[in-house]
């Protein structure tokens, strides 16, 4: 009954699998190392799973016998008969049969591809990123420039308009440079008026919530018959009072956006007057409030 | 370099007319007058707005548009500007102050929204109607700064979006003219914020207009753009395509042999 399997095929199979382990090494020690070339990253990893995939298939084509049939089983009558086919059995062990290779490769192929999934759990939680959350290149003094590094003066922004500001001479990309500068009615700065002078006032880009960009800013043509002024997350709608510090008042973000206090310097130039009132950057389980 | 200096120059002379501290929104804290009406049609013109005016809107803004408290703002200062956006665009008149004014049929046709205009813009200086030369304007850096000022709320291909509170109209619609794109921008209609010439510039606008009106014909590879809200559908039709794609796949590989 039983059809000759292929050795060719089984080699196949053996040889995908090794090859499948050796691309997810290879992704680990790319993580360990090169932790930002991403098409490394993604290759290697796409291809241990397709050489995986091309094992699976060639097994269940070439090796795994898919016929399906009953073989009765010979009644055992006599017990040196009985004797001899378990001493048999027990030989049969010894030496790599073709079952131990291949199951012994895809030992080999789920350990490391089991590696390769588990080691970018590095890159999650506080451990090790807590001390890069709190960096910020913002001190007293600080001027704040636009995106073509030119400095944004207080009389740049009217009652109502909005702009991205950054720390002159720091990395426009790391996560406590950006701040979205807002001018509002002196007489609606109910919190801290001291860091709004004018009315202006910069927070946090990054959503407390999930991290993204703030880049929605409202402001009502007249408030009573609409809503106060707010800054809004595009990703969930978290929308902060700017009047009130960045209080939440809608979505799911559970802490405001960290104000940075600005000041006028004697030339009309927005200028940090101190470090981020807050802690900024996203949150996660536990620090949910930011502390 | 040249041009550069002319634009921050036109900046310059439009932050001091506007003056650093204006207290709402389009309209100073102490309102300049206009400049008094030069001739005898203009002042017929506005004459003619102001009856309109008691007509059509003073129900809201007050007879001698000043607004009335907790119902509609004051009108004084407001501009040519604002005056000719929400009138071309029929966001006003307005049935019930607190819904949100969204586009419509005008309500007057254009001798009329120019008499109210002419009105309006008589009661308070203000922002005047941008001109808007889209032949002037070039679509690639209208992408770039579109995506920096407006793609937050109104997406990056113009389809619209939500605020808390308000919704982001959608400006792929060929009705919008340039003019009414450069007026929202300087007026900031509704709860949308106002940029002033030192944030976009008038050769901004019109890039950012020659933009937009693109957004109205736009060339979907593929020959369907999904709603055109960007790459989140986009990735999600691609998911479906690759999921019955291993579907088919997982299908004929488990395919026994016959016996």
């Amino acid at each position: 009954m039983r059809r000759s399997r292929s050795p060719v095929g089984e080699l196949a199979v053996v040889g995908a699998l090794l090859a499948a382990s050796a691309c997810a090494i290879a992704f680990v020690l790319l993580y360990v190392f090169d932790e930002f070339n991403t098409q490394l990253l993604g290759l290697s990893l796409g291809l241990a799973l397709a050489f995986l995939a091309l094992a699976a298939i060639v097994a269940g084509k070439k090796v795994v016998d898919q016929r399906t049939s009953v073989e009765e089983r010979p009644t055992l009558v006599e017990p040196e008969v009985e004797q001899e086919v378990a001493e048999r059995a027990v030989g049969a062990r010894e030496g790599v049969s073709r079952r131990k290779l291949i199951v012994g490769a895809a030992g080999v192929a789920g350990v490391s591809v089991g590696a390769a999934a588990i080691a970018p759990l590095a890159s999650l939680g506080p451990n090790g990123v807590s001390a890069a959350l709190k960096e910020s290149p913002w001190r007293k003094g600080v001027p704040l420039v636009d995106d073509n590094d030119a400095p944004l003066s207080a009389d740049q922004l009217e009652v109502g308009s909005w702009t991205t500001g950054f720390a002159q001479g720091a990395d426009k990309r790391a996560l406590g440079t950006a701040v979205v500068v807002v001018r509002i009615l002196e007489s609606e700065v109910f919190e801290n008026p001291q860091w709004a002078p004018q009315g202006i006032m910069a927070y946090s880009k990054v959503c407390t919530h999930a991290g993204c960009a703030v880049s929605l800013f409202r402001y009502p043509t007249y408030e009573p018959t609409s809503q106060p002024p707010a800054l809004v997350c595009p990703c969930h709608y978290s929308t902060f009072d700017v009047r009130r510090g960045a209080k939440v008042v809608f979505g799911p973000a559970g802490r405001p956006l960290p104000q940075l206090p600005l000041s006028i310097d004697a030339g009309g130039k927005l200028v940090a007057a101190g470090g981020y009132v807050g802690n900024i950057g996203p949150a996660w389980w536990g620090v949910r409030k930011g502390t | 370099m040249g041009l550069l200096a002319v634009v921050c120059g036109a900046g310059a002379v439009y932050g001091f007319a506007v003056g650093p501290a204006t207290a709402q929104k389009g309209t100073s804290v102490n309102p300049r007058p206009a400049p008094p009406p030069t001739s005898a049609a203009q002042r017929q013109q506005i004459d003619r707005g102001r009856s309109l005016f008691v007509d059509g809107c003073s129900s809201c803004h007050g007879n001698d548009a000043k607004g009335k408290r907790n119902v509609a703002p004051t009108l004084v200062g407001a501009g040519a500007a604002a005056a000719d956006f929400y009138l071309s665009t029929g966001r006003m008149p307005l049935s019930n102050p607190t819904d949100e004014p969204t586009r419509s049929p005008p309500a007057y046709n254009r001798q009329d929204i120019d008499a109210l205009v002419a009105y309006v813009a008589s009661l308070g200086a203000g922002p005047a109607i941008p001109h808007v030369d889209i032949s002037q304007g070039k679509t690639n850096t209208g992408l770039t700064s579109f995506t920096l000022h407006c793609a937050g709320c109104h997406q990056v291909g113009a389809a619209g979006g939500i605020v808390t509170g308000g919704v982001a109209p959608a400006l792929n619609n060929e009705d919008i003219t340039p003019t009414q794109i450069g007026e929202a921008i300087r007026v900031g209609p509704f709860l949308m914020p106002n940029f002033n010439a030192q944030q976009i510039s008038d050769a901004d606008i019109a890039d950012i207009a020659r933009y937009v009106r693109s957004t109205s014909t736009p060339d979907d590879r593929g020959g369907w753009g999904i709603g055109h809200i960007g790459p989140i559908p986009e990735g999600m039709i691609a998911w479906f395509l690759a999921a019955g794609a291993l579907l088919l796949i997982a299908r004929l590989i488990g395919e026994r042999e016959p016996e």
